[in-house]
């Protein structure tokens, strides 16, 4: 009766030996790398970059174990830290010839040792959490009310200009927070106003109210729209996030959306949390200047004369330089929005988005100065950088600018991306920030350690000795659950916190309950005068049902703490969690197994080594 | 080798008014200071700035408060935490500026006052995260308990869930009393590992339960107080073991763990010990006062008991 099939022993070796495979690279520990990355988002490192490294690395002598592409950036790994040092310094040098101007981001590094093999199948260790090695945390509020407020205005603008097109007399148009209001004189304006904005502002919903005499229509963003706003603004300000952090030179840095209004930003190994905060918190600027086109300035441009007074000279992205006067039309706070598209001919474009104030001065500028040249320059660390400097065609008017001509679809995406750049859509502010030293993460390491190291000994020591052999069996079977437990986690590739450690202590404190359970019934039919074979049958599925209950109303707990927790209690009720479910199948299906395996076959068993079964006299 | 070696049932139910006695007063107690003195509550509750700083030699933290008190905190709290080398400095949230100006111009005081001193950590909740934190903390706690009554009703029966769940309350009540009583930290941590002793001495008070239903089943000339005493005494060797293997793990955190799991584990050996007495003592009187009897489990005639199907063979052959 205390027999498997032989599919049973084989799916209980299987998941063992998966587990080990799984749970093994968290063994081997971190090297020492280097990782190149595009500074800016114009750059970008392909597959001939690894070469590039190789040919620095080769020339200044450095001997590395390994470099590889792995999709945006390039991972050359070193066996001590000074190799990495010197690495780091001779690719420094070489890829960013201007220090003020660097192109890529060559940062320090440390990468998992795993060998090949196991990263063949998928192997690789879990990620430790800030807590543990050592980093910058904040979590970012955006003001959506602000990026609805900026909608709403961009919306008000368009309305007027449309309005004015067709000839409709409105009495007064304002934006109220993030509604625009209008005033009809009769019922007929009002209704033409409605039909217009049915027809042409998919975005608006308006209400009528008589006040008066007069028709008051009030027109708001749709849900719908709102939504898409906002989740644009969020999008636009990750966007403009990873653009600054790449600066810091962080490797790995995590930017993520939490919820619908926050962004998450952890940045592993930094420590300078004042730098950090400066550059999340920096707004680069966008200006609108005139191209100086008089003759000393064509002269200039060509490298022939001196920057004629009152303009200065900035490069273009092409390294071409352009001479534009001091005088400032425009600055990203007038650009609500740039995207890239095409033109009429299908040619690719950059699409701008004034609000009203800028269009009023577009307008203008643009009448004036037909045929010269405009400038796009991108101010980021106190240093301006040409993103374009098109022809002014014709008039434009009505906030809507189109740059075009001689671009292909990347550069107007990388345009429009630059142009973004220069504005957050939102405001951010920090919410919630946690700094951790490098010192105290290696403490907490080895804190965590510690605690699940003793405390699983002593509970080996105390089964071992209270249960004999099956303490030895229900040992081992808290192993495999320990075993287990990093596997999943690693497969998951689970961040690891501290106290994720402790629920791993905890899960297997609670755990042995099950095995416990199970030795304590076996004892308890063999004082009852049963048979060791039914003894031990009868003791595994009379706990199976206790054990059930018991795991379900754990579960429960962790699945509240899973659906509400957040930051570091979530850590906890995933591991909380996955302990619970490792541990059914170890201390159970494993467990039984090994007594299967050793007791099964023996026909006229006399006795079991569980320990003294004491009997009432 | 065998620690229990007990010859009768032990006349559990007989005391059931003493030992549910004691445990009223202790709620009592505790509802009480919770009242009174109130949680410490953490940072990530109530908002603000957290500084941890580390000096070379032990800290003199009449010298770190003389500098903060410069900067024009009244009150900050400044303490040890972990050896005498780390500072803890509790900085209230500031209108206008941001906890990244605040823990600046702290560092630089206190690199002014001695130079030796490093910063380990800051960090900083805003008052509306805080909020949001103690409103999920709330919900995650109404979401356990209404989980596991309609699990225990659905396994048991009614009466059985109320009880679990009065004993297993009161076990938080009491845990949380602790902390007011004491001030110690009441931090997200320690709420996870309330909500985890929550969901680990309901469990402890569902083996009684099985074997309750087990001995109706088996032992028919038994009464039900009779029947109380017997599940008790036949699972208190288990009960003490399993517990005292958590409660080694739990031992092992509360030494090795350092200070950032000094709470959590505190939090849990309270839970542990008072999850042992409510869920053995105090559920099953309440169960037994809800007056539960053989026929509520035992649904005579037609099925039989070794029915694979049947949802309530739980633990019975």
């Amino acid at each position: 009766m205390n027999r498997y099939p032989l599919w049973k022993y084989l799916v209980i070796l299987v998941v063992t030996v998966i587990g080990l495979l799984y749970a093994l690279p968290n063994l081997f520990g971190e090297s020492p790398a280097v990782q190149v990355s595009g500074g800016r988002s114009s750059v970008r490192v392909d597959q001939g970059m690894v070469s590039r490294v190789e040919q620095v690395l080769s020339a200044q002598g450095v001997q590395a174990s390994m470099v590889q592409f792995d999709g945006n950036s390039v991972k050359a790994r070193f066996e001590t830290t000074d190799e990495q040092l010197k690495a780091r310094d001779a690719l420094e040098k070489a890829l960013n010839p201007d220090p003020a101007d660097p192109a890529y981001v060559v940062a320090l590094n440390l990468l998992p040792r795993t060998p090949a093999w196991l990263a063949g199948i998928g192997a690789s260790p879990m990620y430790l959490g800030l807590d543990l090695r050592g980093g910058v945390h904040f979590m970012l509020q955006v003001d959506m009310n602000a990026a609805l407020q900026r909608r709403a205005e961009v919306l008000a603008g368009d309305l007027r200009t449309a309005l004015r097109e067709k000839n409709v007399r409105h009495g007064g148009l304002s934006r109220a927070g993030q509604a625009i209001e209008l005033r009809a004189r009769d019922a007929q304006t009002a209704d033409t106003i409605k039909a217009l904005i049915a027809d042409q502002f998919a975005d608006l919903q308006v209400e009528e109210t008589a006040e008066g005499a007069e028709y008051k229509l009030v027109a708001r963003i749709k849900p719908a729209a709102a939504f898409q706003v906002q989740a644009q603004a969020l999008k636009q300000n990750i966007t403009t996030l990873h653009n600054r952090i790449n600066e810091l030179g962080v490797a790995e840095p995590v930017i993520q959306q939490q919820g619908t209004d926050r962004i998450v930003v952890q940045l592993p190994g930094v420590q300078d949390t004042a730098k950090a905060k400066d550059i999340l918190g920096r707004t680069a600027t966008l200006e609108l200047r005139l191209v100086d086109e008089s003759t000393e300035g064509l002269a200039a441009e060509r490298g022939t004369g001196a920057v004629p007074f009152g303009s200065e000279r900035y490069l273009e992205r092409g390294g071409r330089a352009v001479i534009v006067k001091r005088e400032v039309l425009l600055t990203g706070e007038n650009l609500t929005d740039a995207q890239a598209g095409f033109d009429d001919t299908q040619q690719a474009a950059v699409h701008l988005t004034l609000d009203a104030k800028g269009s009023r001065i577009f307008r203008d500028v643009t009448r004036e100065n037909i045929g010269k040249r405009m400038a796009i320059i991108l101010f980021e660390k106190g240093k301006g950088e040409v993103v374009t400097a098109p022809v002014i065609r014709s008039e434009i008017g009505g906030g809507r600018v189109q740059i075009s001509g001689a671009m292909s679809t990347v550069e107007a995406n990388d345009t429009a991306l630059l142009l973004r750049a220069g504005s957050l859509a939102a405001p951010m502010e920090i919410v919630e920030e946690r700094t951790i030293g490098p010192s105290l993460g290696a403490d907490n390491i080895a804190k965590g350690f510690n605690s699940v190291t003793w405390g699983f000994a002593v509970i080996v020591v105390f089964m071992c000795v209270y249960y004999l052999l099956f303490g030895v069996f229900s040992s081992l079977a808290l192993g495999l659950n320990l075993v287990l437990l990093v596997a999943v986690l690693s497969m998951l590739q689970a961040t690891l916190t501290l106290p994720g450690i402790a629920a791993m202590a905890l899960a297997l404190g609670m755990a042995i309950d099950s095995n416990v359970l199970i030795n304590e019934r076996v004892r308890e039919e063999l004082r009852n005068g049963s048979s060791p074979q039914s003894a031990i049958n009868a003791g595994y599925e009379h706990a199976w049902g206790t054990i059930l209950d018991s795991n379900i109303t754990t579960l429960i707990a962790g699945v509240a703490l899973l659906a509400f927790g957040s930051g570091p209690v979530r850590g906890f009720a995933v591991v909380h969690c996955i302990g619970i479910l490792t541990s059914m199948f170890s201390s159970v299906v494993f467990s039984r197994g090994l007594v299967n395996l050793w007791y099964g076959r023996q026909k006229k068993l006399k006795s079991v080594s569980i320990g003294t079964v004491w009997k009432p006299e | 080798m065998e620690l229990f070696r007990i010859r009768r049932d032990i006349p559990f139910m007989k005391h059931a008014i003493v030992l549910n006695a004691i445990s009223a007063i202790t709620f009592a107690l505790a509802v009480f200071f919770l009242v009174t003195r109130g949680l410490h509550l953490s940072v990530e509750f109530t908002g603000g700035t957290v500084m941890e700083v580390a000096y070379e030699q032990p800290a003199d933290l009449e010298a770190v408060r003389k500098v903060v008190e410069g900067l024009g905190y009244a009150e900050v709290p400044v303490q040890n935490f972990g050896t005498s080398q780390d500072v803890l400095l509790r900085l209230p949230v500031q209108a206008g500026k941001s906890s990244g100006q605040q823990s600046e111009a702290v560092m630089a005081a206190l690199k002014a006052q001695n130079p030796a001193v490093t910063l380990r950590r800051t960090e900083f909740v805003g008052p509306q995260v805080g909020q949001e934190l103690v409103q999920d903390g709330l919900k995650a706690l109404g979401l356990v308990i209404v989980g596991i009554m309609i699990y225990l009703a659905f396994r048991f029966e009614w009466k059985y869930a109320v009880s679990a769940i009065i004993a297993n309350l009161h076990d938080v009540v009491i845990i949380l009393g602790f902390f007011a009583f004491f001030q110690w930290e009441f931090s997200l941590a320690v709420l996870a590992a309330v909500l985890a002793v929550l969901g680990y001495s309901v469990n402890e008070s569902v083996v009684i339960f099985d074997r309750i239903r087990e001995t109706f089943r088996r032992q028919r000339k038994m009464g039900t107080v009779q029947v109380i005493d017997h599940a008790i005494t036949s699972t208190i060797s288990r009960t003490i073991i399993t517990h005292g293997s958590t409660q080694i793990m739990v031992l092992s955190m509360l030494l090795f763990g350092g200070p950032t799991l000094h709470y959590f584990a505190m939090a849990l050996t309270i839970g542990i010990l008072f999850g042992i007495y409510s869920s053995v003592f105090v559920a099953a009187a309440i169960a037994m006062w809800l007056g539960i009897k053989r026929e509520d489990l035992v649904k005579s005639g037609g099925k039989k008991a070794e029915d694979p199907d049947d949802p309530n063979a739980g633990a019975v052959v």
